[in-house]
């Protein structure tokens, strides 16, 4: 006993003051989401739309403007690396949730417009004790981990009213990763249809918004789909900061100066 | 031996047609006499040849001792050959994988059902499940969606009592179609594939793959790159060890080691993201070489973080085997005695704990491993506790590692971008990543482009270890056992 007591002691208070005190820096080589700076794209050069493995980058045609779509972006920056001009820019903002699937496309002109979270009888419900289920469809445990880190002292995710439960009759609602495998299908409606209503999805990690880098494999079903879905995550996998902001944003725990509706990147 | 089988070494390329191909029944002798002898199975595959839809069965071999590989072929006559599991239980999964690709029938097979269910056509978790029958013996099914944030895999307990009889572990609802994305040429999402083969390993699943891309080409990666990928791979086994010591002391209830690890762990994620921008080393490894350097000046924070990180976890550590009631739960809990890990086939950690003396590092060593030794750690009782202590000596020796080869980084480029790949040739590369030996092949076809990619994951050695450690334990302890392996249900389905 003792000895325990002395390893606490030298182990200290570990849980960070986030959201009431700016959360840990992101490190210096974050991977963060790339928007293309059309006025510095050299005349009809399309490297990166090119580069891209998931084809994440569009062009508006008959526009110079060139969108990025979050939901299937993996943000592995071949896009960076094959900007002739220096064009693209990784912003290193890690917020980047947004209630609906169409806010993840973003472009110069563009802004990602975050989410603002559950509002009226939902908020009042789930809004102090959101009981979730996470169900790994095809997920490759990246994104599975990066949740399962929120669980950990240094972010308690408890102290939000969040807690991941064992079965969906204690579940509020589910949050999803993968691809959603075909061998996955059933297990994944079953699940849902078993969480008492109301309820709220969350999909995190581009698989189980796009399929991700599984997108158009016969054995995937390109990520969620035929049922509501409440928030999106990004990332591949998402940092938990991410996955902790878009949670909070949900249940609209957010201190108001730390809660600018949308994101400055796109205004450069 | 050598008109038996071809010998080469990890991580080299040769010519297909000199691998000797046998009849089924010369194939098998020779096979069965290499594995008696003490070689093991490293990989066994088909890949399709011609327009006739047969199969060519290729096996490779490892000879631990001699730090060699042995390569044999053969082709079977008909739609069915003999199984050689009975004799050999390593092969029982290899068998059932390539009935499942490739429609032939291992006759004699004792347990011949799906792996993967990879066309729908079968729903996935469906068939004959083992049974127990008697008085008072209940099946206890667990799965696919489990009671925490774990990806699905079905486990069928026959239990008499609290007494578990036999497991059966049914998986492939992970089934994301990889191998065959990355077989044929010029997939632009291969790489990036190969990271997410088991994203708790990317750094091991891509250099493999990449090692097989720089074999094939003849272009070994610039030393610099090699440095840094060894330091990726010790810091990926790192975070991944340090956080199954905290779920191994979360699952016999000791709160302060699994809280305290729950955190180190992520210390260690991001070291790895202090490198190359991401907690699980995405966008680091690439064929040739690696996108991240490592300047001085983040080689000194590196270095300041790990120095913390090791005081921590060391401190949590010692508090977790300095506990009496830890150490009672733990010990004689999930035995694998040596001679049943050895005829699994097991790998990794969890074959070491078995007294199993084989770590690619030492025994079949690549890049920088070749010239910076690190030490094999064994134990011998095949139990939780050995499991869990083998992963305590080896994360003081990746932290040893890392700060040495910190110090000795040598000076050059990042990448020499691999040229064309060599026609007609086949490249093994094997990692040790933190579960184990991950074993990628690669064929190339006339024309130079890759026709078949075979991936091996450690957890498709080690499902059937796990099965075994659950013989005649409480059920209750499933959880502890389970973790002690922490094996991939992705990296198994593929």
């Amino acid at each position: 006993m003792i000895k325990a007591l002395k390893a606490r002691w030298f182990q200290k208070y570990r849980t960070m003051k986030y959201p009431l005190a700016p959360p840990p820096p992101v490190p210096d080589r974050f991977h963060g989401m790339p928007l293309v700076q059309s006025d510095r794209c050299r005349k009809d050069c399309d490297a990166c739309i090119q580069a891209c493995p998931v084809q994440a980058l569009e062009r508006i045609p008959g526009s110079p403007l060139i969108l990025t779509d979050l939901g299937r972006c993996i943000f592995c920056g071949a896009c960076e690396a094959a900007c002739p001009s220096g064009a693209i820019f990784r912003d290193k903002d890690y917020r980047l949730s947004t209630d609906k699937r169409d806010d993840l496309i973003v472009s110069q002109e563009r802004q990602l417009p975050l989410a603002c979270g559950m509002s009226g009888e939902l908020h009042r419900l789930l809004g102090r004790s959101l009981k979730l289920r996470q169900v790994s469809a095809g997920g490759c445990n990246a994104c599975e981990a990066d949740v399962n880190v929120l669980g950990t002292l240094a972010w308690d995710l408890g102290r939000f009213g969040i807690q991941f439960v064992a079965s969906p009759r204690h579940a509020d609602g589910m949050l999803v990763t993968g691809p959603v495998t075909r061998n996955m299908a059933s297990a994944l409606k079953d699940t849902y249809d078993a969480i008492p209503a109301p309820k709220i999805v969350i999909v995190t990690g581009a698989c189980a918004i796009s399929g991700g880098l599984f997108r158009g494999q016969p054995e995937c079903n390109d990520g969620l789909h035929g049922i509501p879905v409440d928030l999106y995550i990004p990332g591949c996998p998402p940092h938990p900061l991410t996955i902790l902001d878009g949670l909070l944003r949900l249940i609209r725990r957010l201190p108001p100066d730390a809660d600018p509706s949308t994101t400055t990147a796109a205004k450069r | 031996m050598s008109n038996e089988m071809l010998m080469t070494r990890n991580v080299c390329a040769v010519p297909r047609d000199r691998i000797p191909k046998h009849d089924m029944a010369s194939f098998q002798r020779i096979a069965g006499r290499a594995l008696n002898a003490g070689l093991r199975v490293v990989s066994w595959f088909g890949n399709a040849t011609g327009a006739d839809g047969g199969a060519e069965l290729t096996m490779v071999l490892a000879d631990d001792a001699d730090s060699q590989l042995g390569i044999l072929s053969t082709r079977p006559e008909g739609a069915t050959f003999p199984s050689m599991t009975p004799a050999h239980s390593q092969l029982h999964l290899f068998e059932r994988e390539i009935a499942e690709q490739f429609g032939l029938t291992p006759a004699g097979h004792p347990w011949l059902k799906p792996v993967r269910y990879p066309d729908g056509s079968v729903p996935a978790g469906t068939g004959d499940f083992y049974r127990v029958e008697g008085d008072d013996i209940h099946e206890v099914a667990v799965g696919p969606v489990h009671a925490g944030i774990i990806e699905p895999g079905h486990f069928r307990f026959q239990c008499h009592g609290e007494e578990v009889f036999h497991l059966e572990i049914a998986l492939g609802y992970q089934h994301r179609g990889i191998e065959a994305a990355l077989g044929g040429d010029g997939n632009p999402r291969a790489v990036h594939l190969a990271e997410t083969i088991a994203g708790d390993t990317s750094i091991g699943h891509a250099t493999a793959y990449c090692q097989t891309r720089e074999a094939l080409s003849g272009q070994e990666p610039p030393f610099r790159a090699q440095a840094i990928r060894a330091m990726l791979l010790e810091l990926e086994r790192l975070a991944n060890h340090v956080g199954d010591l905290g779920a191994l002391s979360g699952d016999v209830a000791f709160l302060p080691t699994a809280s305290f690890n729950g955190r180190i762990r992520g210390d260690f994620l991001n070291m790895t993201a202090l490198f190359c921008g991401n907690r699980f080393g995405r966008a680091a490894v690439r064929p040739g070489g690696v996108l991240c350097d490592l300047e001085y000046a983040r080689s000194r924070k590196l270095l300041a973080a790990l120095e913390q990180g090791f005081n921590d976890v060391q401190n949590a550590v010692e508090l977790l085997f300095d506990t009496p009631s830890v150490l009672a739960r733990f010990e004689h809990t999930g035995t694998v005695p040596a001679a049943v890990a050895a005829a699994l086939g097991a790998v990794g950690p969890a074959a070491r704990a078995s007294g199993q003396r084989q770590d690619i590092r030492c025994n079949h060593p690549s890049g920088l491993f070749r010239f910076a030794q690190i030490p094999m750690m064994t134990c011998e009782t095949g139990d939780v506790f050995a499991r869990a202590y083998v992963r305590w000596l080896e994360i003081q020796h990746s932290v040893r590692f890392i700060k040495e080869a910190a110090a000795d980084l040598p000076d050059g480029p990042l990448m020499s971008a691999p040229g064309a790949l060599k026609p007609n040739h086949l490249a093994v590369a094997m990692v040790e990543g933190w579960r184990g030996q991950i074993t990628h092949v690669a064929l190339t076809d006339a024309a130079g482009k890759v026709c078949r990619h075979k991936i091996t994951d450690p957890s498709f050695h080690n499902w059937p270890l796990l099965a075994y450690a659950l013989r005649n334990q409480q059920i209750s302890d499933f959880p502890l056992c389970n973790k002690s392996f922490n094996l991939s249900y992705c990296g198994h389905d593929l």
